[in-house]
């Protein structure tokens, strides 16, 4: 890293045909944006799903549009609650935060021109694309999308035709689809990783990086070992499908009153250890950018140091290890030895270790600040509330005794909404509100974004708490009528009260959608530094140009997060000023 | 005066972020400790298994609650107490001893509450069922649960896919020309006798299912290939609805049995009516 240049010529000259700048650009910057629009478009798809769902649930003879017959039918339901996961999961929480706002502004907070390899960038957004016109397409084709859930178990999804409608074509695009989209991550994450490593500037150690980099580093290594994992288990299910194996079918299959004979010597659990294993993972590539994020705000508008840096590094990297010894506890009942449980349940307690951490890190960052709410600040908050609130129902459901009962129930899904869902959307909020001055040289509306945050924080809260009751009540998740259940009976009214929280809070969306449409053409004129920040996305123009620093890497003097420092006029202190410049502040 | 502004505007925003954050803490806990009023509670359970995993979710959700509400009722105050008010703010990178303090209490905190788990867990996972417990075969298949008693012989007559013909019946695939099968019964819901011992050896024919019943405390997987055993004592007489949890297709929902815990007197009527029914 010290032999580099402190003047490098960029790898690839701008481009200056629309297309060459615009889509199959090699930018780091426009791929990022690519995956942001990506995720965009992906989350009011997911959002519009959901919503439907919700009408379903609590009026279930409503017509509704899209709908093929106008009133839902059960596969319809699961066919939705399917693709909303999966588009959720991986075009929204494994874009954005990574992909996106990764791409970016990793290469630039490290003071680098590019991504270590551009075209590898270009390749993996592409790929991406390609993924999610695939998954898309299942709603498409006759029977329709796969109805066996993001997770989808064998044998119900290895199957075919038989075990539902969707089970068909839907399914195996599904399959090809998730396939298609590991490869791309894969290719992300080696991106990111050697980016990482060897593109850091003069004087940017590890231990000066911003969290956000850490964040996005250490997000990547998770990519980079569990995308490889589920892309072999896509094709070994989509090898049963078409090819007739048996890795996740067993022997003497009775599906409709027909033997499945063609079938014999599979395991459904290898599935669920395959799927698992990418699975737990995947929970931390959605939210530990968010926390990267978070930490990153909360400092800037406390205007203080970042409580615990290091500590605050070694929780991510804890999480990040920690988060590939407990898939287990995704499969307590499902017939794994018991005494593995032992094993995955206490190793998911200790991973409420790291993540308390960070919990009382963010508040000690707080703590003796001189906070200024904006609106990233406002999302930063939520976030850590959130992340409080989604983290602590994870301690009933890492018990393998209480998980007996609330498995498979609501509660689960109030847990990993707020927590992977909601926690790590505030994260790209606070992102986008941040950021987005740099990216496109405006600012967005600060009354829009505030009318945003108090619409959504306490809507998101409306919508997922009640529903760890209905949990505890032990509602089943996934069940697309409470009609046939006497105990689902008398929670019809919570049924309710969700659905129309789940309006308003998608509503409130809207303003947020119009807000960043409009301020991309009459957005206030952003400055170079206009939340006087201290990292090195701040010292170039808004928006950067091409190679981002014009030939000239700056060099790094300090830590990340300068704030406040005793004896200077200014209360902020930037990375790159050298000692001299810093004195004159 | 912007910054005067600037400060005013902030002190109203972090006054109202730090009462939500108070107010949404105090709510949530008085909605839980209220909840069983409100009738957002599991139903008592019917087993001492039970009884054993709900004293552990009430000491979870005593630890659990108290770090919720302090966390959220923290984050309210310190963004109230420190919003900007013209000062400086303090500069440090923050505190070794705290750090460590922190880490090792959530540690013995969050593992010696999971090792305090572990005991309801190994009760009904560990130790098997006892030589003498009813044993009952249960199947899972879209979109029904179907029970299998072993009858007065004792014993689980032969079954194979080949057999399996629901249009006749035959839920299971019992083998016609098997002697032992001749009287198993073969039942929609489950019935069981009061404070005997139950083993259930849970199959499933097609896809993954669950079983679940909320009075048991229990859910198990039905995984198409294995035959998983569990097992309990139910302690109170009454009917309890059996639910699918694992989701295995469009009917997911409808996939609903009833349990009958029974007096010896009816349990054993209600077996010979079953057998009745049967001839």
């Amino acid at each position: 890293m010290a032999s580099h240049e402190s003047v490098v010529a960029h790898g690839h000259a701008a481009p200056t045909g629309w297309i060459r700048k615009y889509i199959f650009s090699l930018d780091h910057k426009v791929i990022g944006i690519q995956y942001f629009l990506l995720a965009l478009f992906s989350v009011f798809v997911g959002m519009f799903l959901s919503l439907l769902m919700r009408i379903h649930l609590v009026w279930p003879n409503a017509k509704l549009p899209f709908i093929e017959g106008g009133v839902m039918t059960s596969e319809q339901y699961l066919a939705l609650m399917t693709m909303h996961g999966t588009i959720m999961v991986f075009m929204v929480l494994t874009t954005a935060p990574q992909s996106g706002f990764g791409n970016y502004f990793l290469p630039i907070q490290i003071g680098a021109a590019d991504m270590a390899f551009p075209t590898i960038n270009m390749l993996s957004f592409w790929t991406t694309f390609l993924s999610l016109v695939v998954i898309i397409a299942a709603f498409f084709v006759p029977g329709g999308a796969p109805i066996s859930g993001w997770t989808a178990y064998a044998p119900l999804s290895a199957l075919g035709q038989i075990a539902g409608p969707g089970q068909g074509l839907g399914q195996t695009l599904w399959v090809v689809g998730l396939a298609i989209f590991s490869g791309a991550s894969l290719m992300g994450a080696l991106n990111f990783i050697t980016t990482v490593v060897d593109l850091r500037t003069r004087g940017m150690s590890l231990m000066r990086m911003p969290l956000t980099v850490w964040a996005w580093f250490v997000t990547a290594v998770l990519g980079l070992l569990a995308f490889g994992v589920l892309l072999a288990a896509c094709l070994l299910l989509v090898l049963d499908r078409v090819a007739g194996t048996s890795f996740f079918i067993p022997a003497g299959l009775v599906v409709s009153d027909v033997v499945q004979s063609k079938h014999a010597g599979g395991s459904p659990l290898l599935w669920q250890h395959l799927f698992w294993f990418f699975g737990h993972p995947e929970v931390y590539i959605a939210i530990l950018p968010g926390m990267g994020v978070a930490s990153h705000v909360l400092s800037n508008f406390s205007r203080k140091p970042v409580f615990g840096y290091r500590a605050m590094v070694y929780a991510l990297c804890g999480i990040g290890f920690l988060g590939f010894c407990v898939w287990g506890h995704h499969m307590f009942i499902s017939g794994m030895s018991p005494y593995s449980a032992l094993a995955f349940s206490l190793l998911t307690m200790s991973i409420g270790v790291p993540s308390a951490i960070k919990t009382f890190n963010w508040l000690g960052t707080l703590w003796g600040g001189r906070i200024q709410f904006k609106s990233p600040m406002l999302f930063a908050v939520g976030f850590v509330s959130l992340f409080v609130t989604g983290g602590v129902s994870g301690l009933f459901l890492a018990q393998p005794s209480l998980d007996l009962m609330l498995h498979d129930t609501y509660y689960v899904v109030a847990h990993f909404h707020l927590i992977m869902g909601v926690a790590a959307i505030f994260g790209i909020f606070a992102a986008t509100y941040f950021w987005f001055p740099k990216m496109f040289g405006r600012t967005m509306n600060e009354g829009l974004a505030k009318l945003h945050f108090w619409i959504t924080f306490p809507g998101v809260y409306a919508i997922f708490m009640p529903m760890h009751f209905l949990g505890m009540l032990g509602h089943p998740r996934r069940y697309s009528s409470n009609e046939n259940f006497a105990f689902l009976q008398p929670i019809h009214g919570v049924h309710v009260f969700i659905t129309i929280a789940a309006f308003i809070t998608i509503g409130a969306q809207l303003v947020f959608l119009f807000n960043f449409l409009w301020s991309l053409k009459w957005g206030k004129k952003a400055e170079i530094n206009p939340w006087h920040a201290t990292t090195l996305e701040w010292t170039v123009p808004s928006p950067p140009p091409h190679d981002n620093f014009e030939g000239h890497l700056p060099a790094i003097y300090r830590g990340p997060y300068e704030y406040s420092v005793p004896g200077m006029t200014e209360d902020y202190l930037p990375q790159h000023l050298t000692p001299e410049q810093a004195k004159a502040k | 005066m912007e910054k005067e502004q600037n400060s005013k505007g902030s002190a109203a925003v972090a006054f109202i972020l730090g009462l939500f954050l108070v107010v949404f803490a105090l709510v949530t806990l008085y909605l839980f400790v209220d909840s069983p009023r409100l009738g957002w509670w599991p139903p008592p359970p019917i087993t001492s298994f039970g009884h054993e995993v709900d004293r552990q979710f009430f000491r979870t959700y005593v630890i659990v609650g108290a770090i919720f509400v302090l966390c959220q009722i923290a984050l309210g105050w310190v963004v109230f107490r420190f919003r900007d008010r013209g000062g400086r703010a303090t500069y440090s990178h923050g505190n070794q001893t705290m750090e460590v303090l922190w880490t090792l209490a959530t540690l013995v905190l969050f593992v010696g509450l999971g090792v305090y788990a572990e005991k309801a867990w190994a009760e009904v996972h560990f130790i098997g069922a006892s030589p003498g417990a009813l044993k009952i075969e249960v199947q899972g298949q879209q979109f029904k649960w179907y029970f299998r008693y072993a009858g007065p012989d004792g014993k689980f007559g032969r079954v194979a896919p080949e057999f399996v013909k629901d249009a006749q019946q035959n839920f299971f695939g019992l083998d016609p020309n098997d002697p032992a099968g001749k009287d198993d019964l073969v039942t929609p819901v489950i019935a069981v006798p009061v404070n005997r011992e139950v083993e259930l050896l849970i199959r499933s024919k097609d896809v993954t299912h669950s079983f679940f019943v909320r009075e048991l405390r229990l859910k198990q997987d039905a995984v198409p290939g294995l035959e998983i055993h569990i097992h309990f004592t139910p302690t109170q007489v009454g009917t309890y609805e059996v639910a699918c949890a694992e989701l295995c297709g469009q009917g997911h929902h409808q996939m609903r049995s009833f349990l009958q815990v029974m007096s010896d007197a009816d349990y054993e009527k209600w077996l010979k009516e079953q057998a009745a029914l049967l001839q």
